[in-house]
C-alpha cells in the first residue's frame, strides 16, 4: 500500500504546491489522481520518486510510505529499488537509443538475471516494440513511444507503477488501447497510480478516484461514485444537463466551483 | 611512395595520441555539457606520475602506466566531486570555467612538482626504429597508434554494451530520466571524470615519450585537442578518432613538405594547421563531421 499523508511541497523555497495532500493506493488496485493544469498532479507524483530536489522543490511536512516504510527521504535511485516505476509526462523516451537499448536502461537497478525475462515479458505485452527491437526509438510513433515508455519503467519489476498522463496528446483508439494495457499490466500484480486529464478514461478502469485542485484534494470517492457525480460530470467529463445555457448557469457554476474547491 | 610511409606513420601515431585526447574531452563533455579546459594538466601530472612510478619507485614501465592512470582517475573524480558537483544546475558555461580554475591550480601544482626540467618517463621505445612496409619508422609512432586505438575500442565498447556503460549514455542524453530510472547520476559524473582521467595519463605518457620528454609546457600541446573535438563533433567518439587522425596527418604532411612546396607560409606552420582547420570548420560545419544530429520524427 502506498500511503501519502498530509503532503506540503514548495518550490524554490516561496511557491507553496502542495497543501497537504492525502491519498492512498491500495495494493493491487488503480487508483486515479484527476486535475487541472497546475493543480499539483505531477508534483505529487515527483514527491513520490524522489526528483523533487532536481525541480528545486522540497517537502516541507507529511510522509509517503510504502507498505508501512517511510520512502519520502530516499533519493531517485533508491525509490526504484524499493519498487515505485514512474512514466514520466510526455513519455521522456531516450530518442537516440534503441527501443532495446531504452528497455535495458530501465532495468538498471534489477538484477542482472532478470532483465531477458522482463524484456520478454514488455515484448509479449507490446508485440509493436518487438518488431522494432533495434529501431532508434525517435521514429516511433506516439502511441510506440508511449508503450515504449511504459515498458520501461516494467523492466524494474515495480510493485507500484506512477503513470503520468499517459493519454497525452494520443488518438482516442490509441487511448483506449493505452488504457487496456494498464489494466493488463495490474492484473499481473503491479499496482497503477493514474494521473490523467482525461478523467473519463481515468474513471473507467480505475476503482477509486482522487480530484485535486490548486495543490488540494478536495474530491476522493469510488470511481462509479465520481463518474455519476453531477458536478465531476460537468467539469471534468464536459458532461452536462441538455438546455442548461443561460448566464445564470455561468453564476452558478462560478459559485459551484468554489464550493467545490 | 617509400618517402610517404614515414610521414603518415608519425602522422597517425601524434593524430591518435590526439584522439586519446580528444575521447576524454568528449566522455565528459556527453555526461555533463561541460568542456573540460583541466584535460590537459590532467594529462601533464600523468606523464609527472608514470615517471615517478618509474624512477622514483622503480615499478616496470607498463605497470607504472597503468598506475599512473589510476592515479589520474581517482585525481579526476575527486575533482569533479570537489569542485565541478556544486556546479550541478548552474549554466554550462559557469561550469567550464571552473574546469579552467581547475586547469590553473593543477597546472600550478604540476610545476611544483616537475619544475622547470624536462622528465622522461622511462618508456622502453626511445628513438629505436624499425622496417615497416619497405620504410623505417619510429617504433613510438607504432606504440602510439596501437595503444591509443586500443585504449578508445576498450572505452567504446564499454560504452555500448556494458550496463554503466549504457546509464552513462542515458544520463548525457537526458538526467531526469536516467535518475527515474534508479541511475546514480552523479556516480556516472564521476565515472567520466574518471575515465577522463585515465585516457589524459594515457595520452601524457605518449607524449613525453621518446626524444621530446614532459615539461610542463607541453600541456599546451594537448590544446590541439580543441580543433580535433571541433572537426569530429563535440559529442562523438569516432568523430575524434577521425579527426585525430586527420589532424595529425595534416600536421605531418605541413611539417614535411611546407618547407618544399610553400616556403613562404615559413617554418613551423604544421602547429597553426590544427587551428586553420577548426576556424573552417566552424564556418562550413559547426557541428562538426559526426557531431549527432537530433533525431526528429517527421
Amino acid at each position: 500500500m502506498l500511503t501519502i499523508e498530509n503532503l506540503e511541497v514548495v518550490y524554490e523555497d516561496v511557491i507553496l504546491v502542495l497543501k497537504g495532500v492525502s491519498l492512498t493506493v491500495p495494493t493491487g488496485s488503480i487508483v486515479a489522481l484527476l486535475g487541472a493544469n497546475g493543480a499539483g498532479k505531477t508534483t505529487v507524483l515527483r514527491a513520490i520518486t524522489g526528483l523533487l530536489d532536481i525541480h528545486r522543490g522540497e517537502i516541507r511536512k507529511g510522509t509517503i510510505t510504502l507498505n508501512g516504510d517511510p520512502i519520502h527521504h530516499l533519493d531517485a535511485p533508491k525509490t526504484v529499488a524499493a519498487g515505485v516505476g514512474q512514466v514520466m509526462e510526455g513519455r521522456r523516451i531516450l530518442t537516440e537509443f534503441t527501443v532495446d537499448e531504452n528497455l535495458r536502461i530501465g532495468a538498471h537497478t534489477a538484477d542482472r538475471g532478470t532483465i531477458e525475462a522482463n524484456l520478454d515479458r514488455v515484448y509479449t505485452t507490446f508485440p509493436v516494440l518487438a518488431d522494432r527491437r533495434k529501431g532508434v526509438a525517435g521514429y516511433l510513433s506516439g502511441g510506440e513511444q508511449q508503450m515504449l515508455a511504459i515498458g520501461r519503467a516494467l523492466m524494474a519489476e515495480p510493485t507500484f507503477l506512477l503513470l503520468d498522463e499517459p493519454s497525452l496528446g494520443l488518438a482516442p483508439l490509441i487511448v483506449q488501447q493505452i488504457r487496456d494495457l494498464i489494466v493488463e499490466i495490474n492484473e499481473q500484480g503491479t499496482s497503477v497510480l493514474l494521473v490523467e486529464q482525461n478523467a473519463n478514461m481515468a474513471l473507467s478502469i480505475s476503482s477509486h478516484g482522487y480530484i485535486m485542485e490548486t495543490g488540494k484534494i478536495v474530491m476522493d470517492k469510488p470511481a462509479e461514485v465520481l463518474r455519476d457525480d453531477d458536478d465531476v460530470r460537468e467539469f471534468y467529463l464536459g458532461l452536462r444537463e441538455e438546455g442548461a445555457t443561460s448566464f445564470r448557469d455561468v453564476k452558478h457554476y462560478k459559485r459551484r466551483k468554489r464550493w467545490l474547491s | 611512395m617509400e618517402e610517404l610511409i614515414p610521414v603518415i606513420v608519425r602522422g597517425l601515431g601524434v593524430g591518435s595520441t590526439y584522439a586519446l585526447l580528444a575521447v576524454g574531452f568528449v566522455i565528459i563533455y556527453r555526461a555533463t555539457d561541460v568542456v573540460n579546459f583541466a584535460q590537459p594538466a590532467l594529462m601533464i601530472l600523468g606523464a609527472y606520475y608514470v615517471s615517478f612510478y618509474v624512477f622514483n619507485l622503480g615499478m616496470p614501465f607498463p605497470v607504472a602506466v597503468i598506475a599512473s592512470m589510476i592515479t589520474m582517475a581517482a585525481v579526476a573524480a575527486l575533482t569533479e566531486r570537489i569542485a565541478l558537483r556544486p556546479m550541478v544546475g548552474e549554466p554550462p558555461f559557469a561550469a567550464a570555467m571552473v574546469t579552467f580554475g581547475v586547469f590553473v591550480a593543477l597546472f600550478i601544482l604540476a610545476f611544483r612538482l616537475i619544475g622547470t626540467n624536462v622528465i622522461v618517463v622511462g618508456d622502453p621505445w626511445g628513438l629505436e626504429r624499425m622496417d615497416f612496409l619497405g620504410a623505417r619508422v619510429n617504433q613510438i609512432d607504432i606504440a602510439k597508434i596501437v595503444i591509443s586505438m586500443i585504449a578508445i575500442a576498450i572505452v567504446g565498447i564499454f560504452l555500448k554494451r556494458s550496463r554503466v556503460g549504457l546509464a552513462m549514455r542515458a544520463t548525457a542524453l537526458d538526467q531526469e530520466v536516467a535518475l527515474a530510472q534508479g541511475v546514480n547520476v552523479g556516480r556516472m559524473f564521476g565515472l567520466s571524470w574518471a575515465i577522463s582521467g585515465a585516457l589524459a595519463a594515457l595520452a601524457g605518457m605518449l607524449i613525453g615519450t621518446a626524444a621530446g620528454g614532459v615539461s610542463p609546457l607541453v600541456a599546451f600541446v594537448a590544446l590541439k585537442a580543441l580543433p580535433v573535438i571541433i572537426l569530429g563533433g563535440l559529442d562523438s567518439i569516432q568523430g575524434s578518432v577521425y579527426a585525430g587522425i586527420i589532424i595529425g596527418l595534416a600536421e605531418s604532411f605541413t611539417r614535411t613538405y611546407a618547407g618544399t612546396y610553400a616556403p613562404w607560409l615559413g617554418s613551423n606552420f604544421d602547429i597553426v594547421v590544427p587551428y586553420a582547420i577548426m576556424i573552417v570548420v566552424l564556418m562550413v560545419r559547426p557541428y562538426g563531421l559526426f557531431g549527432t544530429k537530433e533525431v526528429v520524427r517527421v
